[in-house]
């Protein structure tokens, strides 16, 4: 049973259609990602199902209610994208406030403490870096003990070390059994975190899979780099049948093929006795999928 | 929920210096700078024979209320919009309309004590007579209150930002600052000019005030011209209000 259901979704400012037609499920458990380029409409998904806005077309259900259901408000939890709080409330008194709007929210102080704010509850909201901004952003998200969390660009401005402490935190409370949508345009991101990701593209939803299956499905071929230590003729590689095409750079040959293509290699050039040096396996990663999904021409 | 967005508000209004010092104390600052002339402290036969701070006492109310209701209150709402704070809210059991609610309540007691503040330093101080008629005089405040308000929530619906709030707020407190007569006292004005007066939502509030000042009610005019400015900017501003 899924959590978050969308049918058809289709939403337009004017003239604009933001969101063409986009149709996914989000299963209890797990992190699901939206991914896209800018302008893609990840973002006008991800305030729809927020109950934001109102969808202009198609269906959304939110544990089974629709989307503005006011009861959804202390069930769901939602990090906006350039969404600040006053310069002069301090991140205690942000967090007392928001808690007191839930019927059971989190303790504050531990969530505080799991996010790295604890040294900080004094500081003002207009003195905090970027990073813990978007930290106490992500608690107040939380504060309420939801169901779901829905986080937009939730690393966007972090550097690289905050970034993937935000990430270990993500699954830290994917194992608390909250259910998460992230919206994102980072690939580094989705791969890691995702369980499953929907690529979205002029509003319409173009792939969706988990990051591993994406870039299986759409580059099979694989590439060995390896510099042999005797010369190595061609036509032996070639036999067999996943390699497609061998290259040369100068000491070193480059093996193009599919399917189980490292067993193949090393199956040859074991029968010649032939050592392979520097042996590495180029492997198409999430960006490229992505690009190719989403290419432009 | 309602009384803490109240209470974090009036904390986050009293951390800016500025505001807090224009809305809170300027009103009794005026009050002591005045007094301070002795010829002011002296039946005046230009004002009916009233002293010149005995109707400044009024106008330090109508000046508070001003300040909150159309340069504080709209740029920190306008603000909030444009901060995303609104849409934040929106995402909560707390409705954003809470957070406007909070902001008024938090405008309406720094109003009161501010007044309150003025009036007694005015009693105290240089002698003025406090309101003869209280409830009266509550309900005037009440009322001025409110169609200054709804006057800034209206703008805080119409601009796009902080800063055009202010901008807005300020050009209409000089001319509704003149009317309540903060340079020139109502009493002392051209009769038509004072007509004018009594149509604009400070020279009203202040007249209301006056009234209750010297005894009587409230007049029909003065009240229905502030509840006409409730009326319609209210609306006006619940129609074209934004949250994002």
């Amino acid at each position: 049973m899924p959590v978050i259901e969308v049918k058809n979704l289709r939403k337009q400012y004017g003239e604009t259609v933001a969101v063409r037609d986009v149709s996914f499920a989000v299963e209890s458990g797990e992190i699901f990602g939206i991914l896209g380029p800018n302008g893609a409409g990840k973002t006008t998904t991800a305030e729809c199902v927020s109950g934001l806005r109102t969808a202009d077309g198609g269906t959304i259900t939110v544990l089974g209610r629709p989307p503005r259901d006011p009861a959804l408000r202390r069930l769901v939890g939602v990090q906006l994208q350039e969404s600040q709080l006053q310069d002069k409330i301090t991140v205690r008194e942000a967090l007392e406030l928001y808690s007191a709007f839930y019927p059971s929210p989190a303790d504050w102080r531990q969530l505080a403490a799991t996010l790295g704010l604890d040294d900080q509850l004094n500081a003002r909201y207009g003195k905090l870096s970027g990073g813990r901004k978007q930290r106490l952003s992500i608690a107040l998200a939380l504060i309420g003990g939801p169901r779901i969390a829905i986080l937009d660009e939730l690393t966007t401005g972090l550097d690289p070390q905050a970034r993937r402490d935000t990430w270990d935190l993500i699954e830290s409370i994917r194992d608390t059994g909250v259910t998460i949508v992230l919206v994102t345009h980072f690939m580094e991101e989705a791969s890691r975190l995702c369980d499953r990701v929907a690529v979205i593209d002029h509003g319409e939803v173009v792939a969706l899979d988990s990051p591993a299956g994406l870039v299986n499905a759409l580059s099979a071929e694989q590439r060995i780099r390896f510099r042999p230590s005797v010369p190595l003729d061609d036509p032996l590689l070639l036999a067999a049948p996943e390699v497609t095409a061998v290259l040369h750079h100068g000491p070193q040959v480059e093996v193009v093929g599919t399917g189980n293509l490292l067993q193949a290699v090393t199956s040859v050039l074991a029968a010649h006795q032939i050592i392979a040096n520097d042996l590495r396996i180029e492997q198409a990663n999430l960006d490229e999928a992505f690009v190719r999904l989403v290419g432009r021409d | 929920m309602f009384t803490k967005l109240t209470v974090s508000e009036l904390k986050l209004l009293f951390r800016e210096p500025v505001p807090t010092f224009f809305s809170l104390l300027f009103p009794t600052i005026l009050v002591v700078i005045l007094g301070s002339i002795p010829s002011f402290r002296e039946a005046n036969p230009d004002i009916g024979g009233a002293r010149v701070i005995d109707l400044y006492a009024g106008i330090a109310v109508t000046l508070t209320l001003a300040m909150l209701g159309l340069q504080v209150t709209p740029s920190v709402l306008a603000l909030y919009r444009e901060k995303g704070i609104l849409r934040r809210l929106a995402t909560t059991p707390a409705r954003p309309s809470l957070l406007l609610g909070a902001q008024l309540a938090a405008a309406l007691i720094t109003a009161i004590v501010s007044s309150a503040l003025a009036l007694t330093v005015a009693r105290l101080a240089f002698d003025v007579r406090l309101p003869s008629n209280f409830a009266g005089f509550v309900l005037a405040f009440l009322l001025a209150a409110l169609g200054v308000f709804a006057i800034g929530m209206f703008i805080s619906a119409v601009v796009p930002t902080g800063k055009a709030a202010n901008t807005v707020g300020t050009l209409l407190f000089f001319p509704s600052m003149f009317f309540a007569g903060l340079w020139l006292p109502r009493e002392a004005m051209p009769a038509a000019l004072q007509r004018v007066g009594d149509f604009t939502p400070l020279g009203a509030g202040e007249r209301a005030l006056h009234e209750a000042m010297t005894g009587h009610w409230p007049s029909l005019l003065s009240a229905t011209v502030l509840v006409g400015y409730l009326v319609v900017f209210g609306f006006g501003a619940a129609r074209l209000f934004r949250w994002s």
